[in-house]
């Protein structure tokens, strides 16, 4: 071997090792997550409320509490993102709309998630008077979740070829007809796929919801959208730094990491395979 | 009628298209109306006055120094362009050392009497008052502090929002902060998001890239609270031990944090570009006589930077706007950093430590919408800066 060859051997193993230093990240901390959290995580941990200053019990209404704002905020962003998704490719009339529209929300996903918590305690907590509740959270989470669900509209939407269109079109159905009856089914798949990125996103979420519904403390389950609640990745943060009895709390603050960490990779995961299933059927 | 049905959904169909437009255009209202009002609150708090004595030359003091004068920081008044007179901070609390419980009268009703003749006999005195024991015919000297300016925000030194009589809300330690863990944060970054970008788009296998996106898709996913957590419990115990610190929240810290936050959106974005480079360019090298190590470095690269720079800049985008890991990580010290082995605070992370604790409209709340402001104006730069650098993209050729 030449030195030049040598050279090139080293480098390029040189990017394998930092290849597998990624995988090594991921592998680390959710080794670390499990290895500590495991020994937390039992059936009574799923189901019991937080007690004793969150050092024992479980974390039963934080789960609830995700649960509502996930739910609540994809209620608001599925509809109106795949709307607007199917307005800018299928509708849209000239390139300038679609272009600012493009731009803007490019833009929106690019917002730090802090400002959107500002914005939703300003309009939703304060302005329209939701006060602290589901409402406000899941709206504020929405927000957050449509750029990703608008985007991956406007993917599935473009990847269906346009003879399905112009065939559908030929026979005769109007353009709401061929929207609705040929070209949503058919995009449909991956779009759902988006949405539940979008769920993962918007389960992981602390920001937002600080100052628009999240609880410090608060071991009952929501009556009404209009009632505050406990989510996952709050209660991580206050077991993590701000807890009444720190030590005592973090085999607490490692059960949910794992359980949040858990139930985020599942959805990422789902999205991943589904991806791949419906990405065999298409060809 | 059926033309009239599809017109209709056609119409809401635009609405829900305007609603990201919207929505930005409500932040950029909400923000800068709840945030304006701090350049018309005045300098001390709401409510109190600072009284000197008449024949005191002082007429007008920064915030700084009223806050260095009752920290005891500054102790004479020729250190503000006064007489050389050694300064005495009265607060009301102070009253009795000055008068007897008798000279106050019943209930206090003499208190503001007794205020106006202890500012007035007293040459070198410095009086924090509140406004309603201030009678009209006051004998002391009120202070023109006038409203927080412009330049007190936008360049002060000092982030002390609830110190009194004078808040100070400078954001240079803040702004300075941000940026410092942010930059660290994708200088670490790059290089390892490059060489992975680089494997991935040029010599890993298709086994090994479906590994690989996965992992990286698995990194993006993970909430940044667990980042936090992870960064707390692992890294900063680490950077402790490590640099035999008396803390290990520091820069640091958030800057490996950050890093690891920010790879997913570097080797996405980097490998992305690199992929666009035509296959016919590559080619060409190779036929040259290049090896492809050369034609990695000399070829590729080069013609993929803007592609790479935009990775740049979308990863110093997301560290900048990060708030839970950063908060979690950084002991957030609102000092002007000097080195990353300090504790440092960002503006998002001080926007969420505060936020709960400052009094709805406030000048403490109005500065914080102030920072988100400026956080969101920098976002949406680095938003434009993206575009404008994709734009420039050299265009494939046949």
């Amino acid at each position: 071997m030449t030195r030049k060859q040598k050279t090139e051997v080293a480098v390029f193993w040189s990017f394998r090792l930092m290849a597998a230093a990624v995988v090594g990240i991921l592998a680390w901390i959710l080794g670390f997550l499990i290895i500590k959290g495991a020994g937390v995580v039992s059936w009574e941990f799923f189901t019991e409320m937080p007690s004793d200053g969150m050092t024992s019990g479980g974390i039963l209404s934080a789960i609830v509490g995700t649960l509502c704002l996930t739910v609540g905020s994809i209620i608001f962003a599925f509809p109106i993102g795949v709307m607007s998704g199917i307005y800018t490719t299928e509708y849209a009339p000239n390139n300038f709309v679609v272009k600012f529209i493009r731009v803007m929300t490019n833009n929106l996903s690019g917002i730090p998630s802090i400002i959107f918590g500002l914005f939703g305690m300003t309009l939703f907590v304060n302005t329209l008077g939701f006060g602290d509740s589901i409402l406000a959270g899941s709206l504020t989470l929405g927000l957050l979740a449509l750029p990703i669900v608008i985007r991956t509209t406007e993917e599935a939407l473009k990847a269906i070829p346009d003879m399905y269109r112009n065939g559908s079109r030929a026979l005769g159905a109007t353009k709401l007809q061929t929207i609705r009856k040929v070209i949503l089914p058919m995009a449909m798949p991956n779009i759902v796929t988006g949405l539940i990125l979008a769920v993962g996103r918007v389960s992981g979420e602390t920001a937002p919801i600080l100052f628009t519904v999240a609880a410090y403390f608060l071991p009952s389950l929501p009556t009404s959208i209009f009632d505050q609640v406990m989510a996952l990745p709050y209660h991580l943060y206050v077991l993590a730094t701000s807890g009444t009895d720190l030590e005592a709390s973090r085999p607490m603050a490692y059960g949910t990491a794992l359980v949040l960490i858990i139930i985020v990779l599942i959805i990422n995961i789902s999205a991943t395979l589904l991806r791949g299933y419906f990405g065999k059927k298409l060809k | 009628m059926k033309r009239f049905f599809e017109t209709i959904v056609e119409k809401i169909l635009m609405a829900s298209g305007a609603i990201t437009s919207l929505t930005i255009l409500l932040i950029i209202i909400f923000l800068f109306s709840q945030g304006a009002g701090l350049f018309n609150t005045p300098v001390v708090e709401e409510g109190y006055k600072l009284a000197v004595n008449p024949e005191n030359p002082v007429s007008d003091l920064t915030p700084e120094e009223i806050k260095e004068i009752f920290d005891g920081e500054i102790v004479n008044w020729a250190q503000v362009g006064g007489d050389d007179e050694d300064i005495v901070v009265f607060r009301l609390n102070d009253v009795t050392s000055y008068v007897s419980e008798e000279e106050l009268g019943e209930g206090y009703s003499l208190l503001p009497q007794c205020l106006s003749r202890i500012v007035s006999e007293n040459k070198p005195i410095i009086a924090f008052l509140p406004d309603t024991y201030i009678p009209e015919n006051f004998s002391g000297k009120i202070l023109e502090t006038g409203d927080i300016k412009p330049s007190d925000f936008f360049a002060g030194e000092q982030w002390f929002p609830t110190s009194q009589p004078a808040p100070l809300f400078g954001i240079i330690p803040l702004l300075l902060g941000t940026l410092l863990v942010s930059v660290a944060a994708i200088l670490f970054a790059l290089p390892l998001g490059l060489a992975v970008a680089i494997y991935m788009a040029e010599l890993a296998s298709t086994k090994m890239r479906n590994i690989l996106k996965p992992v990286i898709e698995l990194l993006a996913g993970i909430p940044s609270v667990v980042y936090g957590f992870f960064g707390l419990v692992v890294i900063v115990p680490m950077i402790h031990d490590f640099f035999d610190l008396p803390v290990g929240e520091s820069g640091l810290a958030g800057a490996i944090v950050l890093a690891i936050m920010a790879l997913p959106t570097v080797i996405t974005v980097a490998e992305d570009a690199i992929r666009s480079v035509p296959r016919t360019t590559k080619e060409a090298s190779l036929a040259l006589g290049a090896s492809h190590l050369q034609t990695i470095f000399r070829v590729i690269l080069p013609y993929s930077v803007s592609g790479i720079m935009a990775a740049v800049v979308l990863g110093i985008g997301r560290a900048i706007g990060e708030t839970m890991a950063v908060l979690m990580v950084t002991g957030n010290s609102a000092v002007i950093p000097t080195t990353l082995l300090e504790p440092v605070r960002t503006i998002p992370a001080t926007i969420a430590a505060e936020l709960g604790e400052a009094p709805s409209g406030g000048a403490h709340y109005e500065a914080l919408f102030m920072l988100g402001v400026i956080l969101f104006i920098i976002t949406l730069a680095i938003s434009i800066t993206v575009e404008f650098i994709s734009a420039r993209r050299p265009k494939q050729q046949m």
